[in-house]
């Protein structure tokens, strides 16, 4: 009996539930009567949403605590983290430092949170800005390493590929225009900025449209297995 | 009197009755326009009178067939010949119930009558324009609508429907029909092919190393000692590819289960972390292994893209998994992860849907799932004929996508080699069906 | 020779990260001390975004949305300046927005350094406003398309949008006739393109920037939903000197502030990081044909 009541609620339960919320959402883009739905819907995930945030935010806590008491490897850093957390948290929250909005002046906390002058404002533009900057600088070098690693001419694709990556790597800067700009007006097609612009608009396009094609069909493919009650592992093995 | 009896007073009536004044007899006003000496006809450069424009011939409202109702189009008729108005004010008077009161707008006067509301702005439209759209209207309303010219020196008076109209609701969005038609047909050969499974079809379904490559990899981290680290993307429950990482999860968490490895599994938002909980401790129940299931190994990091990709790389680093797998939707991040795991030896299998990511995990991956096969995963490994079936359905239709494509193609190349001939009406046929 | 190849072959990654943190920092600081920028010769794709902007007259709506954060803000910022810098000496009505939870920092500072130091003449809420961020992705594109005002119900500064004079007659997305979308990610250009311009019917046209990964998968979309793209820095700068161009005084010698020269600066640094990739690739395949002879010979 237990463990029947425990299949409902773990497994068929969520199945009808995706099932039912799948259907109204691909009906609500056709039928005009079922729009309401579909964006309920869509209110009902964001509201479940913000509340796993909770969660994951307890979550979070929990193991950097654990590994904080524990004083396993590393576990400055886990209290660096929670530290981190809870002073944006109250600042945040808070609003310390923000000036009162032009629009309301008498009423106190009226400005937003990242006004000029908050402390949220200055975490922002100090600590979140450079940090993410810098991570996304290191693109950058992975590419270069990831260049000198796998790219080899070992077959013919793979010189076609490398031709095309030096042909696009030359004609996106200036010295596509230094190697390539005397070329007379009718052989301009030549020029290496041409070609780029050549290969991009042609062979990427052509490229980019069959494998847009095919993921949406995988998409399609997948969702309806999924809508159909068929394909079950998302809620994890056995049944 | 001297300066008044000084001017030259050349007046002359044209056929309209207006008054022609000579340049002489005109000032500035207090706005800096010319105007006559009484100080209150606006004149043109040559001293002539501008009239206020001409209003509209006929107005007519019709509702917008196959929508999703509250939307009536207008059309008007503009007078003939040169207008120095601007643009069009397009208004709209609800028709009321009876006992309600009569309306006005823009200060013009009263409404069309009793039983009207006042009127409201509906659209302002360039005086080339002669249509616009009102919408947002109660489905089933009733509405007149007029419309006015508007010059810098004046308006037009209006012009209004002769009857309301009414934005009906209506079952089906009519401008989707195409895209609706290709769901169904895909739809279709997907169910098909599910049901012909069922019915013990044999389907084939080629090698994906990728996948095949699952077993191996779990069991490297099993010899080494090492852990497995499996990233479901950076997107939330509802994008698909994350529903589809969370599918080979579960079917990875069972390997692992059986060959007791360690599985680590961080997440960039909370529902994906609860849903990873769920489908990893199923596995775990599923092999036989629930008191190896630990919680703590899923859990929540932060949903800043970088801020995750920081904590992921450093865990990398320091822990040094055998096997990476990242399932799901990617950004820029992908490189960083890739490479990463590449620098500490650990054999990676990726998988995405993202086109613009698919280089990155090809250049530093040892296997990738290229767009489809990623979506195929969860069918393939499971190995059930109804879903194996789902991907002979899904490959029938891109089969019938390619034959439009290529009908197009030689239509389209046709319609360029010969505009004169039947090919540029059916490229256009084959537009019109295909919705765009 | 065997030596260097040897080198090749075991080459730790942190000496490529040295020479590209050389390649970059080097025209950096070049260009930073002599302030010569590389010239710029503009694709169609680049100036049909400037076409499409140009060709709206003064006091148009166009709605920006700022779809993206300060990580790629290094590709998307020039950008996004040059943008709202054509727009603001147009005298078009700009309508900020953003569906990015960082969108609205980055209208602010685009905002303070375009606008407020340059055009102190345009008035918030009469000839730009920035009307915030909203959660919801494509679900809050589907509701623009009918209600814009359910859409984003107030500004950033909690005014209610049909009380701003900017949003006069804006009812609806297709009240804008032009997008300008500038994004990172998702939601993006992709999103907008399938769930707005797609049901507009030609209504609304489309311009957008977005980072290099991006630009491949929106190719397809130029020009028939896309009107006009800019991929990259390298768009940036095309862009940037178009509008440079025309907006500078034919007769003024005075310098082009720094602030509109950022996506021609950073061509340097792309030109130096493109050799070096390139010199990588030589080299990593004379290591890989070296060795390769050299198993032929050992078996042979």
């Amino acid at each position: 009996m237990a463990e029947g009541s425990a299949r409902i609620m773990k497994r068929l339960v969520p199945m009808w539930i995706a099932i039912i919320a799948g259907f109204v959402m691909l009906l609500s883009a056709f039928f005009p009567m079922t729009e309401s739905w579909g964006e309920t819907v869509g209110d009902v995930f964001n509201v479940v949403a913000a509340i796993a945030f909770v969660l994951g935010a307890g979550s979070l806590a929990k193991v950097n605590l654990a590994k904080i008491s524990r004083r396993d490897q590393g576990w400055g850093y886990a209290a660096i983290t929670l530290i981190c957390f809870a002073i944006t948290l109250v600042v945040g929250l808070g609003k310390f430092g923000v000036p009162q909005s032009t629009q309301f002046p008498l009423l106190g906390w009226s400005g937003e949170k990242d006004a000029d002058g908050s402390i949220f404002g200055w975490i922002y533009e100090y600590a979140l800005v450079p940090i993410t900057s810098t991570m996304f600088a290191l693109l950058a070098f992975y590419v270069a390493s990831a260049a000198f690693r796998a790219f080899r001419a070992k077959n013919l694709e793979a010189i076609l590929l490398l031709s095309t990556a030096f042909i696009v790597l030359l004609g996106r800067t200036f010295a596509g225009v230094v190697l390539t700009g005397w070329l007379p007006d009718w052989a301009s097609g030549l020029r290496l900025e041409n070609l780029s612009v050549y290969i991009m608009q042609v062979f990427n396009t052509a490229g980019n449209r069959a494998i847009i094609i095919g993921i949406a069909l995988g998409v399609t493919a997948t969702s309806l297995r999924i809508l159909l009650g068929v394909d079950r592992s998302w809620m994890g093995s056995g049944d | 009197m001297i300066s008044s009896a000084l001017i030259l007073c050349v007046i002359s009536l044209d056929s309209s009755g207006a008054s022609n004044f000579g340049l002489a007899n005109t000032s500035i006003n207090v706005a800096g326009n010319k105007v006559d000496l009484r100080g209150n006809i606006p004149l043109n450069e040559l001293g002539q009178e501008i009239s206020a424009p001409p209003a509209a011939i006929s107005i007519i409202a019709e509702d917008v067939a196959w929508d999703a109702g509250g939307v009536i189009k207008v059309s008007w008729q503009p007078a003939a010949g040169t207008t120095s108005a601007t643009k069009w004010i397009v208004e709209r008077s609800e028709v009321l119930a009876a006992g309600q009161g009569a309306g006005q707008g823009l200060g013009q006067g009263a409404g069309q009558g009793a039983g009207q509301g006042p009127w409201t702005f509906v659209a302002e439209v360039p005086i080339a324009e002669t249509n616009a759209v009102a919408s947002k209207l109660s489905p089933d309303a009733s509405f007149f609508f007029r419309v006015t010219a508007f010059s810098p020196n004046g308006s037009s008076a209006v012009t209004t429907t002769k009857s309301a109209a009414t934005g009906y609701w209506n079952f089906f969005i009519g401008a989707k029909l195409p895209l609706f038609c290709a769901i169904l047909l895909v739809s279709a050969c997907v169910i098909y092919f599910i049901l012909a499974a069922r019915r013990g079809r044999p389907m084939k379904v080629r090698r994906i190393a990728a996948l095949e490559a699952i077993t191996d990899a779990v069991g490297r981290a099993t010899e080494m000692g090492r852990s497995i680290l499996f990233v479901p993307g950076i997107q939330d429950m509802d994008n698909i590819q994350t529903v589809a990482g969370l599918t080979v999860l579960g079917n990875v968490s069972r390997t692992a289960a059986e060959y007791d490895a360690a599985i680590e599994v961080p997440t960039s938002r909370s529902l994906v972390m609860e849903a990873a909980r769920e489908a990893v401790q199923a596995s775990y129940l599923a092999a036989g292994r629930a008191d190896a299931y630990n919680a703590d190994a899923i859990r929540y990091i932060t949903d800043e893209q970088f801020g995750f990709v920081a904590y992921v790389s450093g865990r990398m680093v320091r822990e040094k998994p055998a096997a990476c797998f990242y399932m799901g939707c990617f950004f820029a991040e992908s490189l960083i992860l890739a490479e990463t795991g590449n620098s500490i030896g650990a054999i990676q299998i990726a998988g995405t849907a993202e086109s613009s990511q698919l280089p990155f995990f090809v250049a530093a991956c040892d296997y990738t799932l290229i767009g489809e096969e990623f979506m195929a995963a969860s069918a393939y490994l499971s190995g059930e004929p109804d879903q194996i079936g789902s991907l002979k359905g899904q490959d029938v239709a891109k089969a019938i996508a390619a034959i439009i494509i290529i009908i197009g193609v030689v239509l389209a190349t046709g319609a360029a080699i010969a505009p004169q001939g039947a090919m540029p009406a059916a490229l256009e046929w084959l537009k019109g069906v295909l919705g765009s | 020779m065997s030596k260097f190849i040897t080198i090749l072959e075991g080459l730790d990654r942190r000496w490529i990260f040295l020479a590209m943190a050389i390649s970059v920092a080097g025209p950096i600081l070049y260009i930073g001390i002599t302030g010569k920028t590389l010239p710029e010769t503009p694709t169609p794709a680049a100036r049909a975004v400037y076409k499409e902007i140009e060709a709206l007259s003064p006091g148009t709506p166009v709605l920006i949305s700022f779809d993206f954060d300060p990580a790629s803000g290094g590709e998307l910022t020039p950008m996004a300046t040059s943008l709202v810098h054509q727009c603001a000496a147009r005298g078009l009505r700009m309508v900020f927005i953003a569906l990015w939870p960082l969108g609205p920092q980055l209208i602010d500072e685009t905002i303070k350094r375009v606008i407020l130091a340059d055009y102190p003449n345009l008035k918030e809420g009469i000839d730009y406003v920035n009307v915030g961020f909203q959660s919801g992705n494509e679900a809050v594109m589907k509701v623009m398309l009918t209600d814009f005002a359910l859409a984003f119900p107030i500004t950033k500064n909690g005014v209610a949008v049909g009380d701003v004079v900017a949003l006069k007659g804006i009812q609806r997305a297709s009240d804008f006739p032009l997008l300008v979308e500038v994004c990172a990610g998702y939601p993006g250009a992709k999103e907008w393109i399938q769930y707005v311009i797609s049901s507009s019917g030609g209504k609304i046209k489309m311009v957008t920037g977005c980072t290099g990964v991006q630009t491949p998968g929106l190719y397809p979309y130029y020009p028939v939903q896309l009107n006009g793209l800019l991929g990259a820095i390298k768009g940036a700068a095309e862009y940037e000197s178009l509008v440079n161009s025309s907006l500078a005084p034919k007769d003024s010698t005075a310098a082009i502030p720094a602030k509109y020269l950022e996506a021609q600066r950073r061509m340097g640094p792309q030109l130096g990081a493109h050799l070096l990739m390139i010199a990588l690739i030589i080299l990593g395949n004379i290591a890989f044909f070296a060795q390769r002879k050299s198993k032929v010979r050992a078996t042979s």
